[in-house]
């Protein structure tokens, strides 16, 4: 495997509410150069949280209470994520680690243009860049997304959901980024034009060579898309490993309980039992409450 | 023996004001029957005229032109013949948090469709057909449901909730609209159980609407697939999954995420990469 980029140890975040929640508990990760990592859970096992906490966008009431974040640099360099401030901070967002967030379908400002939207990203980040270089990047960019530049002058409301989506990863490739955090960033999209986006991020990846922490409910997609998983319960990681071994041989009773809740698309019938009449293997009762009610009809006895 | 029958139904939208005012056709000429005890999946992506034949069936869209027949009997646009109607073809909808109001406690909204089907006339008579109802959709004990507000339940146990109301005035139909999507992954299947379950015992006829092509082929007998509002393949649900015969069928199932193709995609790229 190749050398970490970003080393995550001992990361606790707490929600300082009454009362406390601790939604993130002693998460230990590193993340390989060049790596799509796939990080799964439902929705409050504290993934996002998390996610937050490695880019230091973390909002009052969430505290990052401890742990350590070390980005890696090219050059070599080790930055200390957990301290940085003011200026340093704004210089290391984006351009070290940038960010696709959950809904990006909405993340775009609807008032101005998308070529004034990247625009913003390089005269803050690469304040010297002169104007006509500026424009040619972002052309670049789309290009680089497989969207026309033609669109630099659309707003957001005039392209399409997948469109807009390859514009936020656009804009997140900007500053050349070793690592990029994608949160479900294909969740509100069609599976056909999420495949495309998916493609799209797979050949950009062997192209840039950046490393990917990809946040999402959907663990086939994960074990399609990932070199490893970790799967997350409850603000920690209850397994770590590669997807293929995640999938042939989960280990903890929770990544196969996910697993299960995913009937196969073209397996056998007998895989995922209906009609309860059919002799087929029976599923293993889960665990939570919720779904306690319904283990009868789960196991074709009802 | 039931039959809910759609024939030739077309709904056309008005879109646009003044000069600009055009008409988007929703759905164009669909027909299918929904049988007691069977379940009929819609499947197709966002825009493709799914959600309108539910709203249409439900009869809360008004249909531009076509028919549905319930047991055989064309349906009339008059407020008993509705009223009638709507006794038997109960809908699901996608959101819980959504559709619960979240001022009232579960047995409110229980109480309301039994009463205003004139079903029991006195408060025990409701009282007992509650419970009954949310012991049929497994929230037991019903007294204890009964009195949570929305917000005490998880989306799971509210899902039900909206599935026991729609089962109040006694349906027989229920046109389920993507039930399972805004659930998490863990507890879809429980929820999804217990349709296939009333299904099976309760002899419902269920129109499953999904996007999700995995659950489609498992939870019913036959599976339709939409495109731009028409029906571009039908068939049995084994069928039209392990044998599609249409284009955009074999297009949506290349594109569902697959686990057994674990490191593939990344392979493709690389050798395309390779190759230019």
């Amino acid at each position: 495997m190749s050398e970490p980029v970003l080393t995550a140890r001992g990361v606790s975040i707490e929600y300082r509410t009454a009362p406390v929640v601790r939604a993130v508990r002693d998460v230990s990760l590193t993340l390989h150069r060049g790596e799509i990592l796939g990080l799964a859970g439902e929705s409050g096992c504290g993934k996002t949280t998390f996610a937050y906490g490695l880019t230091r966008l973390l909002k009052p009431p969430a505290v990052l209470t401890s742990g350590e974040i070390v980005f890696h640099d090219r050059g070599g360099e080790d930055i200390d994520v957990t301290a940085l401030d003011g200026d340093a901070l704004r210089a290391f967002r984006w351009d070290k680690v940038s960010m696709v967030f959950q809904g990006a379908m909405n993340s775009l400002n609807p008032v101005i243009t998308v070529r004034a939207q990247i625009d913003d990203v390089l005269t803050t980040h690469r304040p010297g860049m002169p104007r006509a270089e500026r424009a040619e990047r972002a052309a670049e960019l789309l290009r680089l997304v497989d969207v026309d530049p033609s669109r630099l002058d659309s707003y957001a409301h005039q392209l399409s959901g997948g469109m807009r989506q390859r514009v936020m990863i656009a804009m997140a490739l900007a500053l050349e980024p070793q690592v990029m955090i994608m949160d479900e960033p294909t969740t509100a999209l069609d599976v056909v034009v999420q495949r495309g986006i998916l493609r799209e991020i797979m050949r950009l990846r062997e192209r840039l060579g950046f490393a990917v922490v990809f946040i999402t409910h959907d663990l086939p997609l994960l074990i399609e898309i990932s070199d490893r998983i970790a799967v997350m319960l409850e603000g920690a990681i209850v397994e770590l490993d590669t997807a293929e071994n995640l999938y042939e041989r989960p280990q903890h009773a929770y990544t196969q309980r996910l697993l299960e809740s995913f009937p196969s698309l073209t397996g056998e019938r007998g895989d995922f039992v209906r009609t309860g009449e059919a002799a087929g293997p029976v599923v293993r009762a889960p665990a939570s409450d919720d779904q306690a009610a319904a283990t009868p009809a789960l196991e074709g006895t009802a | 023996m039931g039959t809910l029958e759609v024939r030739n139904l077309v709904k056309d939208f008005r879109v646009g004001h003044g000069l600009r005012r055009s008409r988007l056709r929703a759905v164009d000429d669909v027909s299918f029957t929904l049988e007691a005890g069977k379940t009929v999946a819609l499947v197709g992506e966002s825009g493709s005229g799914k959600s309108t034949v539910a709203r249409t069936l439900a009869r809360l869209e008004t249909p531009s032109s076509g028919e549905i027949l319930l047991d055989g009997r064309p349906v009339s646009g008059s407020r008993n013949a509705l009223r009638a109607y709507r006794h038997e073809v109960q809908m699901v909808f996608q959101d819980p948090f959504a559709s619960l109001n979240p001022f009232h406690p579960v047995a409110h909204h229980l109480e309301r469709p039994i009463r205003l089907h004139g079903l029991e006339r006195n408060r025990e008579g409701v009282t007992a057909r509650v419970h009954e109802l949310l012991e049929r959709v497994q929230l037991t004990p019903a007294e204890t449901y009964a009195a949570k507000r929305p917000h005490e339940m998880s989306g799971g146990q509210r899902q039900r909730v909206a599935i026991a109301r729609a089962l109040a005035p006694g349906a027989r139909f229920l046109v389920a609209d993507e039930p399972v999507s805004m659930l998490d992954v863990s507890i879809r299947l429980g929820v999804l159980n217990l349709l296939a379950r009333l299904q099976r015992e309760e002899n419902l006829g269920v129109l499953y609407i999904t996007h999700d092509l995995a659950t489609a082929r498992h939870f019913s007998d036959e599976i339709l697939v939409m495109y731009r509002g028409q029906v571009v393949e039908r068939g049995p649900s084994d069928r039209v999954i392990l044998d599609p015969q249409h284009e955009y069928t074999k297009t949506l199932l290349a594109a569902a995420p697959d686990p057994a193709r674990h490191g593939r995609l990344r392979d493709e790229v690389r050798a395309e990469l390779a190759a230019s």
